[in-house]
């Protein structure tokens, strides 16, 4: 029997600008998907799915620089708008109009944030790019990689529910599992955040009876799930903590819905 | 007799007529201490959202029961004041339910529509008291919540109270006024066969039936006059209550924030810094390019908010029309795993400090300054530091206060004007200076990733 070898690539904008071409959508990795080893996989599953659908696309690779998101949810709006106008700059360059990214930090500096310096792009989370894809049948989850009996549960991140309302995409693109969604008690608008929004990812919290993930993980635990689906680098982070916090890793995994969807077919 | 009750009404009328117009001028003077802000853009969307928050109370309906209960209320408050319309023009024409002939067929329904809701505010607030002492609900309890303790305890006690006295005063009024009805005394007696009895009254008549005449206008006398003064009281009241959200509410929810909630308003002082730092042409908010030479430098204010005149006219407006529900507070991730941030506090810290003002003006004259600030005196960086940013104090208001923008600005002012980050945000700010990502990675590894993209699972 041949093995069937697939072989993935990653065009970068400065190469579609030298061979005089324009992708139709730029994939905005961010900070975590490039640096985090774990959402670095993250970053591969979703690359493979573009691969696979045959979409044209690039990534700005070395050019890429943090949005500043938390460093103006810190309070330091100079760093913000030093990062943000120095992106702008290079996205402009290559005349950039439709952004996709993992991120809801990066989409939501994107595309509720740069507008108003200069930086004008239609921008689209990955659970609505993947959700698209489902819908048009261009995705679909093979046969033989049931999740049948499977329990998800997902959490909503705050930057991509209540910032700016996408609660449905993620959960459309669960659906397509075929697995058991259940849902936590504080959902969609009133979910609760995983505890590293406003730069809280990059400090020690401050004292209080416990931390915000231990406090989402229970609730996650509670039901009964095995596996927790996230859409945003820092939930998995923080969720894939609680979970360890919790001794729970043997048996519950914590994985984003590109890497189930990548699962799902295979790739 | 007659004469002076009317002048007498009149005279109290008057006085909490001025009174109010004292507080009010002192109020918005208060608020305009604010920056400004335009908040009169998109007034069809502003419409939309006051009909549906404000008059619909849409946001209070997430919990039905404490919904329906709170819309009783509300909509008791909103129709009791045509019958104090009644009251005021009696009380000042020395007439007796002045309404009953002219409206005869409807008056009678009127007043039961009345009735009816003063008797479900009364059993409103018991429930809501009961709530608050028997049941304790966790985010009106003193013992959790410091910024309960005290004043604002009482105050909600207080008015809860008053509003059943009121209630009581305004049912025994009409049931003695049945009962001399009845009995055809005087201007009373006037009424048969205009005025029948009342929906809920009439079985409070029994209570009355064994009294004398005499004692009986005198009770209604004073259940009218209880009544009346008890209004305007509670009118001067509000004014220093967080029932002020009864009148502050509608427009705090027409000003409300339009923008996506994850959107962080730009600070357009900053841009023109930053353009000029990256060499890029000096631009004015709208995007028009500003010429360098002859420009005269604009007057840059504080970076950030360190008491409340570096905020906005709308987060003081936000102060004042809050009404320390807690609703906020419940949702706050950091409030429930106990650090020391409650968004409640953060809004009742801002009125308490523009009311320290406002009584420094009025103690010390209008250009009195004193050196205290809304930061640090009032909030602490340790409750700065803990917000995560979510937004979800912003989602549980049922008014659209937005609390997370004035821990913005005052994390804002720490950063920028004090250098007082925390010690791992400075890092993380440091990081993001020279590596292009709050890690501490090469900006050449950035793309390393792509290198295992072909590599097994
Ligand atoms: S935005 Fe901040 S204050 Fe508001 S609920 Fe979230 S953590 Fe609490
Ligand atoms: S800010 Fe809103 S939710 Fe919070 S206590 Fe005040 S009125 Fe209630």
């Amino acid at each position: 029997m041949t093995q069937e070898v697939k072989t993935y690539t990653v065009p970068t904008m400065a190469d579609m600008a030298a061979s005089g071409e324009e992708p139709e959508i730029l994939f905005w990795v961010g900070c975590a998907g490039s640096f985090d080893d774990r959402y670095k996989r993250v970053t591969i599953a979703f690359v493979r799915i573009l691969n696979h659908v045959g979409i044209k696309f690039a990534v700005l690779g070395p050019e890429e620089a943090c949005t500043g998101d938390p460093a103006r949810r810190a309070g330091n709006e100079f760093l913000f708008q030093m990062q943000a106008m120095s992106n702008i700059q290079v996205l402009n360059g290559y005349n950039v109009k439709k952004i996709v990214t993992a991120c809801p930090h990066c989409f939501n500096t994107l595309k509720n944030e740069y507008p108003e310096l200069g930086g004008n792009y239609e921008v689209i989370h990955h659970s609505q790019f993947l959700q698209g894809l489902i819908n048009e049948g261009r995705v679909r989850v093979k046969d033989g990689q049931s999740f049948k009996g499977r329990r998800i549960t997902f959490h909503d991140s705050c930057y991509l529910g209540r910032a700016n309302k996408v609660y449905e995409a993620p959960r459309d693109v669960l659906a397509a599992l075929d697995a058991d969604l259940v849902e936590m008690k504080r959902v969609r608008a009133n979910g609760l955040c995983c505890g590293a929004g406003g730069g809280q990812y990059f400090k020690e919290p401050e004292p209080g009876k416990k931390d915000v993930n231990v406090e989402r993980v229970e609730e996650a635990l509670g039901t009964g799930a095995d596996t927790i689906a996230v859409a945003c680098p820092f939930c998995m982070t923080m969720m894939s903590d609680g979970v360890k916090n919790k001794n729970r890793e043997d048996s519950v995994r914590v994985y984003d819905i590109s890497e189930l969807i990548a699962q799902g077919q295979g790739l | 007799m007659e004469i002076f009750q009317q002048i007498l009404f009149v005279a109290a009328l008057a006085a909490t007529a001025w009174y109010i117009t004292k507080r009010i001028r002192l109020i918005s003077r208060a608020i305009k201490l604010g920056r400004p802000e335009n908040r009169f853009d998109h007034p069809d969307e502003r419409l939309k959202t006051m009909v549906l928050v404000a008059f619909g109370q849409k946001k209070m309906f997430t919990n039905l029961l404490v919904g329906s209960m709170h819309f009783v209320i509300y909509t008791g408050f909103i129709i009791i004041n045509i019958e104090i319309l009644e009251i005021i023009l009696d009380g000042i024409l020395g007439t007796h339910r002045l309404f009953a002939p002219y409206i005869k067929p409807i008056y009678p329904i009127l007043i039961d529509v009345f009735e009816v809701l003063a008797f479900g505010v009364l059993a409103v607030c018991v429930v809501f008291l009961c709530r608050r002492f028997i049941a304790r609900v966790s985010r009106l309890q003193a013992e959790r919540h410091r910024e309960l303790r005290g004043w604002p305890i009482s105050d909600a006690t207080l008015i809860l109270t008053a509003e059943i006295l009121l209630m009581i005063a305004f049912l025994t009024w009409n049931a003695s006024d049945s009962v001399l009805r009845d009995r055809g005394v005087g201007h009373y007696g006037e009424l048969q066969r205009i005025v029948p009895d009342f929906l809920v009254s009439q079985y409070l008549k029994p209570l009355f039936s064994g009294f004398s005449d005499t004692v009986l206008v005198v009770y209604e006398r004073t259940a009218w006059w209880l009544h009346i003064l008890g209004i305007l009281a509670f009118a001067i009241y509000v004014t220093y209550s967080k029932h002020l959200h009864i009148a502050l509410g509608f427009p705090n929810v027409y000003f409300s924030d339009l923008q996506p909630k994850g959107e962080m308003q730009n600070m357009p002082e900053i841009t023109k810094e930053v353009q000029l730092a990256l060499g890029l042409p000096v631009t004015t908010s709208d995007g028009t390019q500003v010429n360098d030479n002859g420009e005269q430098p604009v007057e840059v204010g504080r970076f950030g908010a360190k008491d409340v005149q570096d905020l906005k006219w709308i987060n003081l407006m936000n102060a004042y029309s809050c009404t320390e529900c807690g609703r906020c507070t419940a949702a706050c991730p950091a409030n429930i795993t106990g650090k020391k941030l409650s968004p409640r506090k953060i809004m009742m810290d801002t009125r308490d400090r523009l009311e320290e003002i406002q009584h420094g003006w009025q103690t010390h004259g209008n250009d009195y300054k004193d050196d205290k600030s809304l930061l640090n005196d009032y909030i602490t960086a340790e409750e700065l530091n803990a917000c995560t940013t979510c937004q979800a104090c912003i989602n549980a208001c049922p008014i659209n206060i937005n609390p997370l923008d004035i821990i913005l600005q005052l994390r804002r002012y720490r950063v920028m004007e004090e250098s007082q980050a925390p010690a791992s945000w400075n890092a993380m700010f440091s990081n993001i200076e020279n590596n292009m990502a709050p890690w501490k990675f090469s900006p050449s590894d950035r793309f390393n990733w792509a290198d295992q993209v072909n590599d097994a699972k």
